[in-house]
This record gives structure tokens, C-alpha cells and sequence, in this order.
């Protein structure tokens, strides 16, 4: 006797459970806690935060945990815990020139006032496993000079805007959309794509800059300025009609520079990429960089030649909570759909098979 | 009879159809079109002709409702009799007026047709747009347009990628004819066929447009294509119409340095 | 516990009821209005994140969540059962921040959300159907771009999916689509009604019942108000037709539902079941109690 598919309540119970114990894995191992990944695991809690669009260590770390170190898992959880949060207003723009760096290069000039500030970077390692992190063990620091202070770090791209060679960018005074508020509109304004850019994946955007570098769309890029460090949050609430400040958060900011312009109207150029992202994470702002500067093809009268220069395609697709919502979704039943194209293949199959001499005929 | 009668005959009994006063466009000195000024009666070919950056592109573009001008009209009378200025009307009427009354013939055969589906859909598509919703009846309209281009009506159910170049250009006239446009646009049509591929399709437009009574635009580089199919002409260089009359007059005897150049330099048979 | 009980037990604390703030709700229902003054019409609106991925049915909670009142009685449905595990999940959450009553009988519910089917029960003028859409532009298989369907949209310049219809009948002789069946809602707006099989499309047309669709990945909302004309598009020589079995359902003999196919030995032989299991058992109970 046939039982119609019940017990899916309880299922889905057992399947939380054994995913609790796979997240704990072996007992006998010590708990992670959530302040070891906060402390430990600082990169992948930036990715969480930029990518879950909410700047909170704690809970980027718990949502890491949680996720069991998947961390497309972990910015849905952040993503939909935003949701739930009440909106006081927009804070002061950042001020990223006064930044308390503590990284701070740039590839267009070999030497600049403030110098070049290498601060803690991958980009000098030897990528050697290094068998004594296996062991727990205290790692020597940093050499520290107590009288040293940090010369003024003033712009690069503010060097070149000076002379005229780089184009300022200009605040219109316009309202700002949120993309998070209304859905995106195309053709999309910069304000938009620079949001959709800065919680969209890194791994897609480094992927599309990757290829302006190989050729499609080649901007010829140059990374004028690389900077991380702390700046602060200034909010005005309309009582008080001053701002005051919230605290500090730590941002990675890339400026490119680019392929230079000119034309009837307007002397020869450079322009810029602009990319902007939490905590350390120098990869994914190039990537943004590089991708908005392609997506600016329009404004300079480029040829559109490569994925990275069409907006619909990049700003579609880069954000990896629709993406993985999307492409997970298969798994659900689909089994009508299926159904009736089974119907359909089947009634098709027949029909070929019944008229063998029309098929001939066409042939 | 003769053009010049015909144009005669037009100028006494009949409206213009299409009216272009002091068209410009300009990307750069001397680069686009400027100043361009022509009326087009119905049944009126009107060639236009220079090397390539000259602006006759550009200027193909404006008349055809695809770019805005920076100076200047352009206005159509529709089959109502109304005069419609092109860049005043809507996006809206623009695109009807492409799909209906209007034909374009690009280039590049791909730029003009669907490539993924068969020829009879890329045919009944605009009478799709327009409502046709009977099969029988689009599949007709597809056999017979395909007959009158000099394509094999079995080939109907056959995507554009299995023909050849001269066959995918006569399955984009189709698909511009089966709408019964009054004007049409051509860009290059002949450009990369064979000569006698060539020979062919001009024979087939000239009938055509002889027989439905087209106006049409045509864009070519190719004094033998405009000869051949153009009442009158207007020879572009650098942005400028330096010389404008009847086709014959112009290959036959030139008068601005330019044209000479261009008459002159045509390789004779 | 059955699922009513559970409900009353264990609202969420902490949360707004049905989840979202009433700001975002006031902003999904204008949004609704737009869509029922212009049926068809995909509306544009600012889909949250839901504690749910994208695809697996936002875009309609989103919608119950804007519309769900404190009485309201809710049925939740996948593929046309009550118990698949997505409609059991979509349920729950709502049993935990709604605390409203859940159904499983269809003429017991106000609100109905589904995936993929309309119930074959006849709906009433008190019932709004949510329905969970993927991809809400039907034109955009064959235009990939947002810009470019928006503009045949306003413009009615649908040509190019008759063509879609033609190719089809060229090909295989007759129309191939089978689920996802576009229809033109009023005479004027042409829509995707959702993965719902082409069996089911009639359902829509004059329907007492209000239908909402949304799209919580694409960010679109539309309706079909009550008792509008819903055409499915086709030829005068090739018109509309809906699947049909030669079997009828295994256990409650209905020739007129739709039949999912089972496989039930490993020799592959074949069982057909009504795919609306709260339909099936319906009438099941009514030809027990007929027998008695």
C-alpha cells in the first residue's frame, strides 16, 4: 500500500541535528569560539562583512562559525540578519584621507610623501606551508620604534588631479539611492553600481578585472593608491543639525589609474577606478576597481567589448546570495516541471516513431 | 520612362515622402554629416555614395530614427497622410514605424536576422507583431516571400546559419518586405558577396522595388551598385553632400573634383 | 505536535509579526496596488534579504508577509503537497513569526502560497493565491536584456514570442512549452505565470480568486486580479491544449487532476497519484463517507 510522502517536519529536524554535529565535528577537539575567529580569522570576517553589507566583527564571526566556515553561507546570515535592522539614517561620507593607515602603496610612483607603507601583507611571502603554525606557539612581533610617527600620506590621485592630469570626482549633491531599498534600475547611476560592486562577490569581480586585463576591455590599469586603515564614522541626526561621531571601522581603498582620455572638448587624462571594501581585503577592492572603472565604458564613448564593461551582465550577477540562492534552488522538487516535459519528450518520441515516411520526405 | 520624367512626375502630382532639412551630426571636424538637406518621393531610390568615412554611415543612421541629431529634421509622412518629425515622436513610434512601414537591410546579414531560428519565423515576424496568429497562413506568407527572393521554399523550416551569404541578404529583404514597407534603408547590401552574387541580388532589388514601388535609401561605396539601382544620388566627403542630382548625370558627367576622383577611379569592365 | 498547535506554542520573539517591519509591508503593498491596477504589469520593488535563499520562494513570502493578518489562515504548498519539504519549511516560518493558523485543506484557507500548482479545488472570492516565481519575464529566453524587455513591454512589442510558438510548431509540430505557459493577462500585458504546468492555466482565467506573484531574486511583483481575462498564447490552427493522462489518479480514480508519475519497483513500473495531495484526500474522505 502506497504512503504518501509524510515525516518531512521531522526530517528536516534530523537533518539540522547531524549538521550541528558536522559543524562540531570531533568532541574530543576543543570548541572553536566565535572571539577565535573574530581574532584569528580576521580576512574572512572582512569578506563577511563587505559581502553581508554590515561592519560587525562579532557577528561576521559568529555567522562564520555558524556557517561552519562556509562563507557565502555565512554573508546570507549576515545578509538576512541586516534585513532585520531598523535604519536611522546615512552617515558623513568617509573621510579616507584621514585615515589612521596601517598599509598604505602605490605602483605609479616609486617614491611619494608618506612613503610606501607595507604594513602586515601576504605580498612578500613565500607561499611555504609553514608546519609550526600546526603547533600552537607565540609568534615573535614586529620590531617597534616607540618615537616613530607617521609622515602626512596625502593622495596620489589628488598629485595627479592637481596637475590636471587626473579627472576629479565631483559630488553632484544629488540624493543617493540604496540599492538595498529600491531594486536596481538600468541604466544604473555610479552611486548604484559602486553598491552593488562593494557587496558583490570577490571571486566574480576579480574574475571580470582579470579579464579587462587579458583583453576584453582593456583599460590599461595602473594602481595609484592602495590604503587600510581605521577611519571614523561621523552621523548628523537632524536634532541635533551637527554630527558627532560613532567609532571606527577599518576600510581597504583602491584607486586605479587609467587609460587617459581626451577629445574636442576636454584635454587628455587619466581616469579612475574606484573600489571600497571592509576590514583587510586588498583583492577584493582592486577587483572593484577595476570593474567600475570598465563600467564607466559609457562615459568615456568605449566600445563595449568584454563582459566587464556591460553593466547588466556585471551588476545581474555578482552578487553571490542570489547567485547561490539561485543555483541551489535546483535541488528543490521540481518534479511537475519534469513531469510535463516527460509528457512532452515522450509524445514527441511517438510521434517520430509513427510517421517514418514524413521524416523521409523532409529529409 | 526615364528618371528625370519620373522625378518630373513626382514633383507635379505627388508629395514628398520623406523630408530631411539641414541634418548634422558631428563626432569631430569633418567627422559625421552636416548640413544635409533632401525630399525622397514614393517609388524613389536615392543613393548614397562616398569612401568610407565620409559620414554617409552616420547620416544613414540619423535618417533611419537609430541616433539623435545634433541640428536638423527629419520628417516621414505616414500612410495617413500625417508628417511625423522622427526625433520628436516617441521611441514608441519609432519602433512601429521600423517594424511596419519601414524596412532596414544591414550590412551584415547577422545584424538583420535571427540566426536561431528558421527562416519562415525570421519572415512572420512582423506580421506576428502586427497579430497574424494563424500558422497556415504565416507559413504561407514565409513560401511565397521565399519564392519571390529566389530561395528554394523547402528551405523554410532551415536556420539562416545553412545559407550562404547572398541567400541570408535575400532573407533579410524578405523579412523587411513581407510588412509592405513604404521606404526603405539599405547599409552596403552587396558588401562581401561575390560579384556574381552580387549581379543576382541587385537584379532581385531592382525588380522589387520596381514592382512594390519602394523609396529607399541605399548606402554604398559602389558606384556599379548605384548606377544600377539609384534614381538620384548624393556624393558625401568628409561630412559634406559636395555634389547631389540624377544618377545619371553625376557618373556620366561630374562636376565636383571629388566626384571626378570617385567616377574616374572606378575600374571599367 | 501538529502543525497548528506548534504555532500558538512558539511564536518568535524578537521579531515583527510575519518577520518584516511594517515599513517594508507598507512598501510591498503599494507596490500589490500597482500590480492589481495594472495586471500584469511587473512592478519593480525592494525585496529584502529573507532568512530564506533566493529561489527558494522569498518573492512570495515577502508577499504573505505584507498581506498575512492575525486570522488569517494559511496554506503553504510545493509541487502541490502540503508536506515537501519546502512547503514545511515556508510553513513553519511562518507559524514561528506570524503565529497565524496553517491549513493543509484548501478551502479552509485565506491565504495560499505556492510553488508550481494551483489547487485543483475551486478557489473563492475570499482567497488570494502568493505564488513563488523565478523568472518573471516571460520574454527572457529570447531577450537577455532587462532594458530591452522593458521596452517590448511598454511598447506591446511581443512579435517575437509568437515566433518562439512558430519555431516550435515548425520543429515538433506542435507547441512545446509545457510548464511556465505565457498568457496575456487583460488583452494587454503578456506574463509568465509561474512553473506552474500548462495544465493549470486555465485555472487563472476568470478566477474569484485574487492572485499575487513574486519575485524576490529579480526584485518584481504583478497580479491578476479577480475575474480577469487570462488568454494562453497559441495559433487559431494550433490552439491551446492542455495535458491529458489515460490514467486516472491511483487512489481517488479523479480523471481531472493533474498526476504525478511514480516509480514504484525496480522493474519501473509505473503509479499515477494527484499531485494536489489535500485534493486527493478530499475526495478519498468523500467517497469513505459515501461507502458508509
Amino acid at each position: 500500500m502506497y504512503v504518501a510522502v509524510k515525516g518531512g517536519e521531522r526530517a528536516i529536524d534530523n537533518a539540522h541535528l547531524l549538521l550541528a554535529k558536522q559543524r562540531r565535528g570531533d568532541t574530543a577537539v576543543p570548541e572553536l569560539s566565535v572571539d577565535q575567529v573574530r581574532e584569528q580569522m580576521p580576512l574572512a570576517v572582512a569578506r563577511v562583512m563587505s559581502e553581508g553589507s554590515l561592519y560587525d566583527p562579532q557577528l561576521a564571526a559568529l555567522a562564520i562559525k555558524q556557517a561552519a566556515g562556509d562563507l557565502m553561507e555565512a554573508i546570507f546570515l549576515l545578509r538576512a540578519y541586516r534585513t532585520t535592522l531598523p535604519r536611522f539614517g546615512a552617515s558623513v561620507a568617509l573621510e579616507t584621507t584621514q585615515m589612521q593607515l596601517s598599509r598604505r602603496i602605490s605602483a605609479t610612483f616609486k617614491d611619494l610623501p608618506g612613503g610606501q607603507l607595507l604594513g602586515p601583507t601576504f605580498d612578500y611571502s613565500h607561499r611555504l606551508l609553514d608546519f609550526a603554525l600546526l603547533a600552537d606557539g607565540e609568534q615573535p612581533g614586529p620590531q617597534v620604534d616607540p618615537q616613530a610617527e607617521l609622515s602626512p600620506c596625502p593622495r596620489v590621485l589628488d598629485f595627479l588631479a592637481e596637475e590636471g592630469l587626473m579627472a576629479r570626482e565631483v559630488d553632484d549633491g544629488l540624493a543617493v539611492a540604496d540599492i538595498t531599498r529600491e531594486p536596481l534600475d538600468f541604466p544604473a547611476s555610479r552611486a548604484q553600481r559602486l553598491q552593488a560592486l562593494a557587496r558583490g562577490d570577490e571571486g566574480f569581480l576579480l574574475a571580470l578585472g582579470y579579464s579587462t586585463q587579458r583583453g576584453y576591455g582593456r583599460n590599461h590599469p595602473f594602481a595609484g593608491e592602495i590604503r587600510i586603515g581605521a577611519v571614523e564614522v561621523w552621523l548628523e541626526p537632524e536634532e541635533l543639525g551637527f554630527a558627532v561621531p560613532l567609532g571606527d571601522i577599518e576600510v581597504t581603498e583602491c584607486e586605479m589609474v587609467n587609460q587617459f582620455v581626451g577629445g574636442k572638448a576636454i584635454d587628455a587624462q587619466f581616469t579612475r577606478g574606484y573600489g571600497l571594501a571592509f576590514g583587510y581585503a586588498e583583492r577584493k577592492a582592486m577587483g572593484m576597481a577595476l570593474v567600475d572603472r570598465s563600467l564607466r565604458a559609457a562615459e568615456y564613448a568605449e566600445e563595449v567589448e568584454g563582459p566587464a564593461q556591460q553593466e547588466e551582465f556585471v551588476l545581474m550577477h555578482c552578487d553571490n546570495v542570489e547567485a547561490a540562492g539561485f543555483v541551489s534552488h535546483l535541488k528543490l522538487p521540481h518534479y511537475v516541471d519534469f513531469q510535463s516535459e516527460l509528457e512532452l519528450i515522450r509524445k514527441l518520441r511517438k510521434q517520430e516513431r509513427e510517421q517514418p515516411a514524413a521524416e523521409e520526405q523532409r529529409a | 520612362m526615364s528618371a528625370a520624367e519620373k522625378l518630373h512626375l513626382h514633383t507635379d502630382t505627388a508629395q514628398p515622402l520623406f523630408s530631411v532639412r539641414d541634418l548634422t551630426r558631428l563626432y569631430g571636424p569633418e567627422k559625421g554629416c552636416q548640413g544635409v538637406s533632401f525630399d525622397l518621393y514614393p517609388g524613389e531610390v536615392l543613393g548614397i555614395v562616398g569612401e568610407s568615412g565620409s559620414g554617409k554611415s552616420t547620416l544613414l543612421s540619423l535618417l533611419s530614427g537609430r541616433c539623435p541629431p545634433d541640428r536638423g529634421a527629419v520628417t516621414y509622412r505616414d500612410t495617413a497622410g500625417n508628417w511625423v518629425d522622427l526625433y520628436s515622436a516617441s521611441e514608441a513610434q519609432r519602433r512601429t514605424l521600423l517594424r511596419t512601414e519601414w524596412g532596414f537591410v544591414e550590412q551584415n546579414p547577422r545584424d538583420g536576422l535571427r540566426m536561431g531560428v528558421s527562416a519562415g519565423a525570421n519572415i512572420g515576424e512582423r506580421l506576428m507583431a502586427q497579430g497574424v496568429r494563424h500558422y497556415g497562413e504565416l507559413r504561407a506568407a514565409g513560401i511565397d516571400w521565399l519564392s519571390q527572393v529566389e530561395i528554394d521554399p523547402l528551405r523554410i523550416d532551415d536556420l539562416p546559419r545553412t545559407f550562404s551569404g547572398g541567400m541570408q541578404q535575400r532573407l533579410q529583404i524578405a523579412r523587411n518586405l513581407v510588412s509592405s514597407p513604404r521606404l526603405i534603408f539599405m547599409d552596403e547590401p552587396t558588401g562581401g558577396l561575390d560579384v556574381s552574387v552580387q549581379a543576382r541580388l541587385l537584379d532581385l532589388l531592382r525588380g522589387l522595388v520596381r514592382e512594390l514601388d519602394l523609396a529607399v535609401v541605399i548606402v554604398t561605396h559602389d558606384l556599379a551598385v548605384a548606377r544600377l539601382l539609384a534614381d538620384r544620388l548624393m556624393v558625401m566627403r568628409r561630412s559634406h553632400v559636395v555634389e547631389a542630382g540624377l544618377t545619371d548625370q553625376i557618373l556620366d558627367d561630374p562636376q565636383h573634383p571629388y566626384s571626378q576622383l570617385l567616377v574616374s577611379s572606378v575600374l571599367q569592365p | 505536535m501538529n502543525a497548528q498547535a506548534h504555532t500558538q506554542n512558539a511564536t518568535e520573539v524578537g521579531y515583527n509579526f510575519a518577520y518584516l517591519d511594517e515599513q517594508t509591508k507598507r512598501m510591498i503593498r503599494r507596490g500589490l496596488l500597482k500590480a492589481v491596477a495594472i495586471p500584469g504589469y511587473q512592478v519593480p520593488f525592494g525585496g529584502r534579504e529573507m532568512p530564506l535563499p533566493y529561489g527558494w520562494g522569498t518573492g512570495g513570502m515577502q508577499l504573505t508577509a505584507a498581506i498575512l493578518g492575525a486570522e488569517d489562515v494559511l496554506k503553504v504548498i510545493d509541487q502541490g503537497a502540503d508536506d515537501t519539504t519546502n512547503a514545511v519549511s515556508i510553513r513553519r516560518f511562518f507559524a514561528r513569526t506570524a503565529g497565524v493558523k496553517t491549513t493543509t485543506r484548501t478551502p479552509e484557507a485565506t491565504v495560499i502560497q505556492t510553488r508550481h500548482r494551483i489547487p485543483e479545488t475551486p478557489l473563492n472570492n475570499d482567497q488570494i493565491m502568493v505564488y513563488q516565481v523565478p523568472i518573471p519575464e516571460p520574454l527572457r529566453f529570447i531577450e537577455p536584456s532587462e532594458t530591452e524587455t522593458r521596452t517590448m513591454h511598454a511598447l506591446e512589442d511581443y512579435g517575437v514570442m509568437h515566433v518562439k510558438l512558430y519555431e516550435d510548431i515548425a520543429t515538433f509540430g506542435h507547441i512545446a512549452t509545457s510548464y511556465a505557459y505565457p498568457v496575456t493577462v487583460d488583452e494587454r500585458y503578456v506574463m509568465d505565470p509561474s512553473p506552474i504546468p500548462k495544465f493549470d492555466n486555465t485555472k487563472l482565467h476568470m478566477s474569484p480568486a485574487l492572485m499575487l506573484f513574486g519575485a524576490g531574486r529579480e526584485k518584481r511583483l504583478y497580479a491578476v486580479p479577480p475575474y480577469t481575462r487570462v488568454v494562453s498564447l497559441d495559433f487559431e490552427d494550433h490552439p491551446f491544449e492542455i495535458q491529458r493522462w489515460d490514467e486516472c489518479c491511483a487512489f481517488c480514480g479523479s480523471e481531472d487532476s493533474y498526476l504525478d508519475e511514480l516509480i514504484v519497483d525496480d522493474a519501473g513500473s509505473k503509479r499515477f497519484v494527484c499531485s494536489d495531495t489535500d485534493y486527493c484526500m478530499q475526495r478519498r474522505d468523500l467517497e469513505e463517507e459515501g461507502a458508509q
